[in-house]
Order: structure tokens, then sequence, then C-alpha cells
């Protein structure tokens, strides 16, 4: 009995320290990145977000490019990730065994290359492609930018996507899909009109994490971009993500900009945050019902 | 000899899960305008005897029907046959409520977009006959608009039998409807059953003596797989000729 009592009380210590660890971790990341980012700040002020003037030398620090670059390789990799994944979760759900597990598995290997790969692959392979292709067109294209960085980013984002998505659509109870079958639907009124709409959250759960993902992706981006820090105006143009700039110019960057990319740092964090925030309640909500 | 209006004629039914034979040669003739209980045990294949007459069976790998299954003179087992249209006019009901997520009057309007050509002005009437006939317009008329899973399970119950009405089907199936309702939604809904008749040909599962033989008018008792006996209600519990269902029926097994 007291022996019982003992390991128990030593396993919620155990618990708790793990916990504090990481809650303190967490609380000092945060308390560096504002401590460095103070000078730019005091600096730079709004200008580092609202101009997109990048250039560490003249000791001009706008990320505007930076940012909007982050949002559109994001939104248009989403654009074209979340449908594809929409489809792969329900094949994987609704074909047989023996072509819905190999394809599973097909999609979890794709989730589990590393970053660096797909950015390799995308510049030695899609990049190339890419510039070929729209030269047989007659439109002369380096290769890097959007096209290459959203694209690379919706492979890496969809076998997430897929999978959580696959799960989600998994809870469906099965009298709800037989219920919308029953009154005379075809398989995808069932699945558009009632099985999506009763799962609804988790599916923007589904997305929210993908969002997550290729909002902080950084090598596969890197490679892709063209490393270009003016706000993007056309799908041709180069770009550049928050992620990316962080890589690229950590290795050598003091005084100012250093303290920027700490800056920059601190607002991706804030985003990654706030969707790691708006997900879990999403993603929860499916196990509940 | 004069034959009677059967509206579903079931010859030779064989079922089977996979390898497992479900179904044993089920004959059962099913007349138009009356109420079918169909009881029985557990696991005898009641639900699964239901579940071929609209084919909703097909959705699940490894099941598989053999034998014939008319309806109107028409063999729905074959694979010719309209599904589509099938389950319009052969709507089923659930033993857990299954409303879909959307709105109260978006439930029922579901299956009139999905199978009639009708305008907005008309959809509106026909949801609310619906819902008159399936006795739940009074209490949700103020709550069109709000979703229907958020109704009570009694009344959810009603919805799903309002959006099946909605379809205009011939045939209703129902699989212990009022299992998991309490008893003043079970005694709304036998209430309607008994309205519904005149419209609806209905063949409904329970594990509910009293409400068999309340409901129904002719009773078919299952065991095995296997149809035991069929015959008007009242004979059924009162007289059965097979001992196995007089055990059943008066509650010595089950
Ligand atoms: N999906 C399935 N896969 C394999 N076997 C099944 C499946 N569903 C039912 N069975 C089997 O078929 C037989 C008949 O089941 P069925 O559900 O039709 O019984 P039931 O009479 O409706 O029982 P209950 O009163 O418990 O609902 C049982 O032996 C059951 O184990
Ligand atoms: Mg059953």
């Amino acid at each position: 009995m007291r022996r019982i009592l003992d390991t128990d009380t030593a396993f919620r210590w155990f618990c708790k320290a793990g916990a504090i660890v990481g809650l303190a971790v967490a609380i000092a990341l945060v308390a560096v990145i504002l401590k460095e980012s103070m000078l730019a700040l005091r600096t730079a002020g709004f200008s580092l977000v609202f101009s997109a003037e990048w250039n560490p030398a003249d000791g001009s620090f706008g990320a505007a490019g930076a940012l909007a670059g982050t949002a559109a390789t994001t939104l248009l990799a989403l654009l074209m990730a979340v449908p594809l994944a929409f489809a792969a979760a329900l094949f994987v759900n609704a074909a047989p065994p023996n072509v819905a597990v190999p394809v599973a598995h097909a999609l979890d290997l794709l989730a589990a290359i590393p970053s660096v790969i797909y950015g390799m692959w995308g510049l030695f392979v899609l990049c190339p492609l890419l510039q070929s292709v729209l030269s047989r067109f007659g439109i002369e294209y380096t290769g890097f930018g959007l096209v290459p960085s959203s694209l690379v980013l919706a492979l890496m984002v969809l076998p997430y996507v897929s999978a959580v998505m696959r799960d989600v659509l998994a809870q469906t109870p099965v009298a709800l899909v037989e219920s919308a079958m029953g009154v005379g639907c075809t398989r995808w009124e069932a699945t558009w009109d009632v099985v999506a709409r009763s799962r609804k959250a988790g599916l923007l759960g589904a997305i929210m994490i993908g969002l997550g993902r290729a909002l902080g992706e950084t090598m596969a981006v890197l490679f892709v971009c063209g490393g270009v820090s003016a706000i993007p105006t056309g799908l041709l143009d180069g770009c550049t993500t928050i992620a990316a700039t962080l890589a690229n110019d950590f290795a050598e960057a003091d005084g100012v900009h250093k303290s920027a990319l700490f800056a920059l740092g601190g607002i991706l964090l804030a985003f990654e945050f706030a969707i790691q925030a708006t997900t879990i309640p999403l993603i929860g909500r499916r196990s509940r019902k | 000899m004069q034959k009677k209006k059967n509206k579903i004629e079931t010859k030779r039914l064989n079922f089977f899960y996979g390898d497992h034979q479900a179904l044993f040669d089920n004959d059962l003739s099913i007349e138009a305008n009356k109420i079918t209980a169909v009881i029985g045990p557990s696991g005898c294949g009641k639900s699964t005897h239901l579940r071929v007459y609209n084919r909703i069976f097909e959705l699940h790998r490894g099941q598989r029907a053999e034998g014939e299954v008319f309806i109107d003179g028409k063999d729905i087992l074959d694979p010719g046959i309209d599904l589509l249209d099938l389950r319009r006019r052969v709507g089923m009901i659930f033993q857990k409520p299954t409303p879909f997520p959307m709105s109260v009057f978006d439930n029922v309007a579901y299956p009139i977009r999905l199978h009639f050509k009708a305008s907005q002005k008309e959809i509106a009437e026909r949801v609310e006959n619906a819902l008159r006939g399936a006795a739940l317009w009074d209490e949700v008329k103020d709550k069109l608009r709000e979703s229907g899973q958020a109704l009570s399970g009694g009344q959810q119950q009603r919805l799903c039998i309002a959006r099946a009405i909605a379809a205009e089907p011939e045939i209703l199936l129902m699989d212990e409807p009022t299992s998991a309702i309490d008893p003043v939604g079970t005694l709304k809904i036998e209430e309607l059953m008994d309205r519904l008749r005149e419209r609806f040909t209905i063949v409904i599962v329970t594990h509910n003596m009293q409400q068999a033989s309340r409901i129904s008018d002719t009773t078919a008792f299952f065991y095995k797989g296997s149809i035991v006996e069929v015959g008007p209600t009242k004979l059924i519990f009162t007289n059965p000729r097979n001992k196995l269902t007089e055990d059943y029926v008066s509650g010595r097994f089950g």
C-alpha cells in the first residue's frame, strides 16, 4: 500500500516537472525574442512591417515583402493542397483495403521526407522544369518564386492535411452516411452535403494544421523562392518568406539586422500560436462527439 | 382465388456478410398500407432483412443478397434498377435519430430539392406538409431556421420521419425507431405511425412486444436468420402455431 502511494507521488512529480520545464522553455523563448527584438522595434518601428525596403547594408529593415510572400505562398499552397487532401482522404476511406492501405502509406511516407529534400527536389527538378515548360510558350521565367514555393509547400502539407481529414471523416457515424444515402443521395451528395458538413470543425482543423506547417516551413522554400525581398505582384515573381529570410540572414546578421530578424521570428511565432490556439478546439471536438 | 395486394414480395432471400450467412431462404409478403412488425431475438437478422429493401447494405464491402425482392412486382435486386429512385420510394428510419447537420427546414427540404423540381414556394409548402405529417409542425414552426440537431431526441426522430415523408415514399422502413426515445416521445411516434399507415406501407423492427402488438397488423417472427412464423399480429401474440414463437412472445427467451 505504502509503496504504491510513493511511486504514485513520484510519478506525479515527474509529470509536473515535465510540464513545468515545457512551460518555462516557452516563456523563456518568448522573453528572449521580445528582448532581442526591442532594438529593431525602436529604430525601425512600424516600417518593419509596412515597408518593403529590405536592405540590411543601408540599415533599412522593411519586411512587408517577406510577410506578403509568406501569405501568398501559404495561401496558394493551401488552395492546391486542400482539395487534393480532401479527395485523397475520401479515397483512402472508401477504397478497398488492398488499394487504400498502400496509398495511405505512400501519403505517410510523403510526410516523412525531410524538408531539405523537398527543397533540393524543387531546386534541381521543379524549377528547371517550370522554366523550360514556360519557355516553350515563349515566357521567360527564372523558375524561382511564388509558383515553385507554393507547389513545394502544397506537396509538403498535403499528407498532413489528408491524414487529419482521413481521421475526421472516418469518425462520421455510419448511420448518418446511411441516412443520407437512404434519402436517395449519390455518394458525392452524401459526402459533400451531409458528411463534410457534419465534420466541418474537424476538416477546418485539418486545414489549420496545413496552414501552420506552410507558414513556418523554411528549408524547402529557401531553395526555390528566389530570395526577392520585394512584395510579389505576379505569379511569376520571385519572393521570400519570413522563415526563409531568417534562415538566410541569421548567420551574418548583427546589431539592428539581428534584432529585426528576432522581431520577424516573433511575428511568425505569434501567428503560429494563434493557429494552434484555434486548431486545438476544432480537432478536439471530434473526439468528444 | 383473389390475390391480396402485396407491396413487397420476398422470395428465397439469402444474405451474406462475407462468408457468414445471416439470412436463410426468407419468404415474406408485406401488404400495402399495413404495418408489419418484425420481431425476434437479438442477432436473428431483422435489421439485415430490412436493409435489403432499400439496398442500403450495398454501401458496405462484402455484404451480398441473393434471391428476389419484388416491390410492386419489380425485382429490386436487379442490378439495372434505379437505386436513387428506389431509395426515394423506400424511406428508412434508424434506431438513433440522424438529423442532417442543417436547419430543421433544410433537413426536410433536402430530399425535396434532391428529387423534385420545385419552386421555393412549393418547397416551403411541402416542408410544412411533411412536418405536419410527422406531427412535428406545431413544435418546430417557430424554429425552422434552427439546427435540426438541437431538437429533443423524440423530435429529431420525427424530423427524420418528416424527412423521409418529404421524398414522397411508398414504403417506410423503421429499425427500432423508438428504442432510443423516451416513453412520451415513443407514444407520439406510435400514434403517428397509426396515421401514416393510410399513406404508406410500414415495416418496423422492434424489440418491444407491446409495441408490436399495439401498432402492427401483421407480425413476422425471425429466428437465427429464418422466418419462423408470419401472421396477423393478434394471432401471433395469442395463438402462435410455432413453439418457438410462443416462447419468444411470452418472454421465455430473447
Ligand atoms: N456488419 C456485419 N458484419 C458481419 N456480420 C454481421 C454484420 N451485421 C450483422 N451481422 C451478423 O448478422 C446476424 C444478423 O444481424 P442483425 O443485425 O440483422 O440482427 P438483428 O436481428 O437486427 O439484431 P438486433 O436485434 O440486435 O438489432 C448476426 O449474427 C450478426 O452478428
Ligand atoms: Mg437490428
